[in-house]
Order: C-alpha cells, then structure tokens, then sequence
C-alpha cells in the first residue's frame, strides 16, 4: 500500500532508486527529520509488541508476593505492582495489544472509510445524500459517550473493541476520502475513461482509488494514534480489554490506583509509552501528509 | 436533516433492552421491559416528546430531575474548559502564526501536538498521585454545589477543567495558528502594513477577526470532544455530572437513565452547532448583510 503511494509521489521528482520506498524514506529523513524520528520511535514500540514474548524478562501474571510495589530496580527496570508483577513485561505485552488493536482498527476504519468515500464520493446524487446524512447522525455523538454506551451492549473483549473502534473512525473518516474522490472524480482522465465506456467499478479501481491513496494512507496513521487513545481510554474506564491482559489503559485505573501512592512508578510508565507512541505516530503522520498530500497540509 | 440520530437513540435504546431483559425477565413486566421493542421505543419517544423520559431503573427518580441535577455540573465544567482552552489557545496560536518558523513557534507546536497525545486520564492520575506523595497535597474531591459556595466549587472544579481546556486546546491552537499564517499573506494585511498601522493593531484589529471564524467553526466541532472528556474526568476527580451518570448507568444496565444522557448530548451538541453558525453573523460581516 505504501509502496503504491511512494510510488506516485516521488516518481516525478527521481528514479534513482528500484524501490519507491527507499526513494521515500530518503526524502522523508532530508525534509522532515522530526517525523522520521517519530516513525523510528514507532517501529521500535511495533517492535517491542511484536517480539514481547521474548523480549519481557516475566510473563505477564508471574506473580511474587514477596516483592510488591517494589521501586525499580536492575531485576525490575520498572518496579512491580501489588501483586508482585514486574511492570516493565506487562508495559511489553501491553504493547503488544495496543499494536494488535490498533493495527487492525485502524485498519478497519480505512477499509470502511474507502468503500464509504468511493460510494459516495464517486456515484454522488442519491447515495451520496443518503450516505452523508448517516454519517452527519453519526457524527453528532461524542466518540466516547458512543463507545461506552456500545461496549455496554456488546460487552469488553478484544474483537469488539477493534469492530467498534473501527466502525466509528471508519464512519468518521469517509468524508475526509469522499472529499478528495470528488476532486479526483472531476480529472480529464477520468472523464476520458468513463466516455471510452469503462465500467464504475473498473475507473473506479483504476483510475479513482490510486489518486485518493495519499489521502487514505496519511488517515490511516492518523487513525492508529486515535485508536490506541480511545482503547486505553476504554480499558481505563474498564470497558475496554478485560483484566488480567496487560492494557495500557487499565494498568492506570482499577486496583492499581489505589497502590500509586505507595509505589507511583506504577502510574508513570503506562501513561509515558501512551504518550510517546501517540505522539510519535502524530508526529509521523503530520510528516507524512506534508510530503504525500499538500493540500491537507497544516491543518 | 439533522433530526436522523433519532435512529441511533433507537439502536442503542433496542440493544440495551436485549441485554437487560436476559438478566430479569421476571421484573420485565413490571418495569414494562415485556412489550415488543418497537413498541417501547414509540412509547419512549411519545413520552420524550412530552418531557417525561421515564425512571430510573434503579433508584426509581425520574430521569429528568436526575439530568436536571446533573447537566448544570457538567456544563460549568465544559464552560470553564472551554475559557481555559481559548486563552491557551488563541494567545499562543497567534504568537505561533507571527513568529513562524521560530524557536517559540516549534516550542508551541511541540506542545500542542504533545497535549494530543497525552491522554487525559494520565494527566489527572498524575496530578492525583504526585502532588499527594512529594507535598501531601490532593485535589479537593467533595463536590460543593456552586450556589452554597461559589469559591469552594470552583476550586474543586479547576483541576478537572484546566486538563480538559489543556487537551482540547491543542487542536484549536493548531487551527488558529494556520488561519492566522492564511489570513496575514492577504492582500489587505500588506495594505494596512504599507500604511503604517501598528502591528498589534494590524493583528488584533485585522488579522485575528477574520481568522476566528474557522477557529469558531473548530470550537462546535469540539463540543463532543468535550463531553467526551468530560466522562473521564468526573469519573477521576469524582466530580457528579452527566459523565458519572452515564457510566454508573452503563456498568448498572440503568438504559432509561443512558437514554436519556443520550439524548440529552445530541440534543446539546446540535444547539452548540446552532449556536456556532449563529455566531458567524457577530463575527463576519458578510454573513449578515446576505
């Protein structure tokens, strides 16, 4: 998907390179080294959830009585909790989730977001009114105030979360691809191809869907910064991934809070890798829009 | 055209009684749980329509004096986030837009995009936990009705409503700096330049009038962000709004009680937006004279 878009970009500035990618990656360190300072910051977090099972020194209930709430130390970089977990493996493992929720949201969201924004964007007319008007109902609603009130119905676990998270970014996000399908939609070549008799489904494929591309990959990041928020924001009301699974979100509430006064390294290392995650992929994808779609830049 | 989120109430208020009435099908019938769910949502939205949104399943008030209790608390919340969020924002916005590509222009966009990514229940655990092991000292977490004593609410208030003013400020700090970069190459700001006014005339008279209307728009667009974030914070600085209500009654399946902050949030958002584009005629004057 990125290598499409890469593609596009950077094929009329050079083609030095056989691979899009590189070329891009290039560009992206020369022009904006802050957010290929994100994106490493990313990977390296993508990284740490990956290969968790090797990387954490215990596993995620390995419980010590005997060593509760103690400060971090060289056998527990991050301390333990008040079941005598080391932190720093459940922040691993925690990560792991965030990435898997997120990831796959996120990756929902766009999917829904595309075939939202084609239909409505493309065929215009009655869809479109019908589909926007929807979206408009939708949108009126608070994220959370939604999520919360849907989660109470269908219950916390893994797999709801990542339907609902994606439906509401997905729903959300469709107006940002219908704008851009309607620029796209006015060009001569597609005007060109649809006088030639092309069917909707192929210009649409061809022709429509590689132009908005620049548009659906910077949403796509953005949206997994959202994601992972709106998932620890869920886990911290306890709505969201149900306890023992480490979440970054629920390490900060439930019957931790009550420990944090005696051990507050407990309340920093979550919120911390919350942050710099979010903040990284922001950083990152605000770089990304720069560079693939100046027309959003800034905002 | 807006009246669609009826069918949304009407989902949620379906799918909530699906889950309820598994639990007690015995006290179905008398809570009136037993009709056809079309039927109670017919006779919810008469009954809404009439300014009576039922009981509470639990405690047996009506929903309405529960509401009435508690949407004062949440707006004066809302009210100072939002006082909070634009003197941060505004300020610091257009600071950012006239010293472009400066050392305290990056300064000010870091931290705005910083104030994105922090989440704002970290913050206020933060703010609950530290100050409370390194000086003994806790926010105040009894709530004091504003009309007993002002000062006293106020200082319960503050905390939860400079976190949320501060994470809601980063967006608009962002819009207003662009608007402002947009509106100062303008042709007239090079005119009112070139005849010698001032620049904190130029800015303030010229530039900050005409970039405000986006920043206005942005600012009814938050208003679900608010309310949002409001349910975060109420449930950390116990502070009894709508936020709280909503929760206790999602964890208690009370659906009459979510129901109704449900509609009690779309209706709000959809008069904030109302008032939002009223707003644009005080604003601009070319959306008055048309």
């Amino acid at each position: 998907m990125s290598t499409r878009a890469a593609e596009l970009v950077s094929a009329p500035i050079s083609s030095k390179s056989s691979w899009p990618i590189i070329d891009f990656t290039r560009r992206l360190v020369r022009d904006k080294p802050l957010g290929a300072a994100g994106g490493l910051i990313f990977l390296i977090f993508l990284f740490c959830g990956i290969f968790a099972d090797i990387i954490a020194p215990y596993g995620i209930n390995d419980t010590d009585l005997h060593r509760r709430l103690e400060a971090p130390s060289l056998s527990f970089p991050l301390g333990t909790d008040h079941l005598g977990r080391d932190v720093l493996s459940r922040i691993l493992y925690g990560a792991q989730l965030s990435m898997v929720v997120a990831f796959l949201a996120a990756g929902l969201a766009t999917v829904i977001s595309i075939v939202l924004g084609l239909a409505s964007g493309y065929f215009g007319g009655k869809v479109d009114m019908i589909i926007q008007r929807m979206v408009d109902a939708w949108m009126t609603f608070p994220d959370l105030v939604l999520l919360i009130v849907v989660v109470s119905v269908v219950g916390p676990g893994v797999p709801q979360i990542i339907i609902i998270l994606g439906l509401l970014y997905g729903i959300a996000g469709s107006r940002i691809v219908r704008g851009s399908v309607v620029s796209v939609k006015e060009n001569m070549y597609t005007h060109a191809a649809q006088s030639m008799g092309g069917r909707n489904l192929y210009i649409l494929r061809r022709h429509i869907l590689p132009n908005v591309m620049p548009v659906v990959i910077v949403l796509f990041t953005t949206r997994i910064g959202a994601v992972i928020l709106a998932e620890a924001g869920l886990s911290f009301l306890g709505l969201g991934v149900p306890p023992p699974a480490p979440t970054w979100g629920s390490m900060l509430s439930g019957t931790g809070r009550t420990y944090m006064y005696l051990g507050p390294w407990l309340a920093l290392a979550p919120g911390l890798c919350l942050t710099i995650v979010v903040y990284s992929i922001n950083v990152y994808g605000d770089a990304l829009r720069d560079l693939l779609d100046p027309r959003m830049r800034g905002r | 055209m807006r009246l669609i989120p009826g069918d949304i109430i009407d989902l949620m208020l379906a799918q909530n009684d699906i889950a309820t009435g598994q639990d007690r099908a015995a006290i179905e019938a008398a809570l009136g749980l037993n009709q056809s769910l079309v039927a109670q949502y017919f006779s919810w939205i008469g009954a809404a329509l009439t300014g009576d949104l039922g009981n509470s399943l639990w405690q047996n008030v009506p929903v309405v004096d529960q509401l009435a209790a508690t949407l004062p608390i949440t707006f004066e919340l809302g009210l100072l986030a939002m006082i909070v969020a634009l003197s941060v924002a505004l300020p610091i916005g257009t600071y950012s837009a006239m010293r472009q590509d400066t050392a305290g222009d990056y300064i000010s966009r870091s931290f705005s995009l910083l104030m994105l990514a922090i989440p704002s229940f970290w913050l206020g655990t933060l703010v609950m936990v530290f100050p409370s092991v390194w000086w003994r000292w806790s926010p105040e977490l009894n709530y004091i009705p504003f009309t007993e004593d002002p000062l006293q609410n106020l200082k319960h208030m503050l905390v939860p409503a400079v976190l949320l003013g501060l994470s809601m400020s980063a967006v608009t700090m962002r819009m207003t700096r662009t608007m402002m970069l947009e509106v100062m190459r303008q042709d007239y700001i090079r005119t009112a330049r070139a005849k010698g006014l001032s620049e904190s005339l130029l800015v303030l008279r010229h530039a900050v009038r005409n970039g405000l209307i986006p920043v206005v728009t942005l600012i009814g667009l938050q208003a679900p962000l608010l309310i949002g974030g409001a349910v975060i914070l109420e449930q950390i600085f116990v502070v009894p709004g709508m936020g709280l209500l909503l929760l206790e009654a999602v964890f208690q399946r009370d659906y009459p009680v979510v129901s109704g902050v449900f509609l009690i949030v779309g209706v709000g958002v959809l008069l904030i937006n109302l008032l939002v584009d009223l707003s644009y005629g005080l604003l601009d004057p070319k959306v008055r004279h048309q």
